[in-house]
């Protein structure tokens, strides 16, 4: 799996590429620079997500994730999963690596679904670093205010589906 | 270059996980012992190998868009005018934006300034936030498996457009009480 999406991926780099060298050649070598750079500033990063994620779902209390976000613990239960998925820290991969432990420790589907959604459109240092500076904060306070019922609609399709 | 972008390798927000991530390895080690404490590190920098070719990849992705699309064209495409083609638009192209929250904010606050609207930024960043694929495939895939998260996605489809939509009212509603207002 993880193949298949190297080689799309890269596919698809490949065409953009040639695409910007049609373009102009200095054009094509500055922003390889640019995707270079881009690429070294994210590594400490990924680095400490990916390792870190490991040892902060270990670190879980494993024994209460069925009580607190099994399937059976209904709209209670999204409700904690949503408030849970704003409060976790931003960075691409802790919400994630907590999101999958719970999975695996007994929560249930709709659940995990609603903290992944919650966790991915409000984690609060992805607001406050990255949107708020980029784009007028009362759009970004619409964007936050729209996206409150988004969690428990997919969690609630979840229900209705019965998947995954 | 036309985009010229800050970012810092090391700020308050990686400080934060770092020190989670620090603190969970030593109460893992002593908790648990140094052979599970080796296990998950292993583990987890395997996990890292396979996840560098593809967040090298979305970086050259991400770069080359922002090259090859002329933001002039997308503004027409999703100005207030547009309808709900819009908000359909724009929820499509925040799906097939590649890059991280670096790029889309960026992209989505200079959409705004050249002319799209609350609704169409909203639907966009929420698109990409929910339903982008690189986002998906990079960060989500190795921790879920390809079942789950496509069933996540299937059901986050309708959202940035149910949004999208809600916030193009509630601003236009606004607009219009602030221009009675004055």
């Amino acid at each position: 799996m993880s193949l298949i999406v190297d080689v799309l991926l890269w596919a698809i780099v490949v065409a953009l590429g040639l695409a910007v060298v049609a373009r102009s050649q200095s054009l094509f070598v500055d922003s390889l620079r640019l995707a270079a750079r881009e690429f070294l500033a994210l590594l400490p990063r990924i680095a400490i997500g990916m390792i870190g994620s490991g040892f902060i779902a270990e670190m879980l209390p494993q024994h209460l994730i069925p009580s607190w976000f099994g399937s059976g613990t209904g709209p209670l239960g999204l409700i904690i999963a949503s408030v849970a998925g704003a409060l976790t820290p931003g960075g691409p991969v802790v919400g994630f690596a907590i999101a999958a432990a719970a999975l695996k420790g007994g929560a249930g589907a709709p659940q995990v679904i609603a903290y992944t959604i919650a966790w991915a459109l409000f984690a609060l240092p992805r607001v406050l670093i990255y949107e708020i500076p980029s784009m007028p904060p009362r759009v970004v306070w619409l964007r936050v205010a729209v996206s409150l019922p988004l969690p428990f609609l997919a969690a609630w399709a979840a229900m209705i589906v019965g998947k995954p | 270059m036309s985009t010229p972008r800050r970012r810092r390798a090391f700020d308050w927000s990686a400080a934060v996980i770092a020190v989670l991530a620090v603190t969970a390895a030593v109460v893992v080690y002593f908790r648990d012992g140094p052979v599970r404490f080796l296990a998950i590190l292993t583990e987890d920098l395997g996990l890292f190998g396979l996840m560098l070719p593809k967040v090298l990849a979305g970086c050259l992705i991400g770069v080359f868009v922002t090259l090859l699309l002329p933001r002039e064209t997308i503004a027409r495409w999703v100005g207030s005018e547009s309808g709900i083609a819009g908000i359909l638009v724009a929820t499509f192209a925040g799906a097939i934006m590649p890059g991280g929250p670096f790029t889309i904010y960026p992209v989505a606050g200079a959409l705004l300034a050249a002319g799209a609207d609350a609704g169409a930024a909203c639907a966009f960043v929420i698109a990409w936030t929910l339903i982008g694929y690189t986002r998906a495939i990079v960060w989500e895939l190795p921790f879920f498996g390809p079942d789950f998260v496509l069933w996540r996605v299937i059901f986050s489809l309708p959202l940035p457009i149910v949004a999208g939509l809600a916030a193009r009212a509630i601003w236009q509603s606004f607009a219009r009480r602030d221009g009675g207002a004055t």
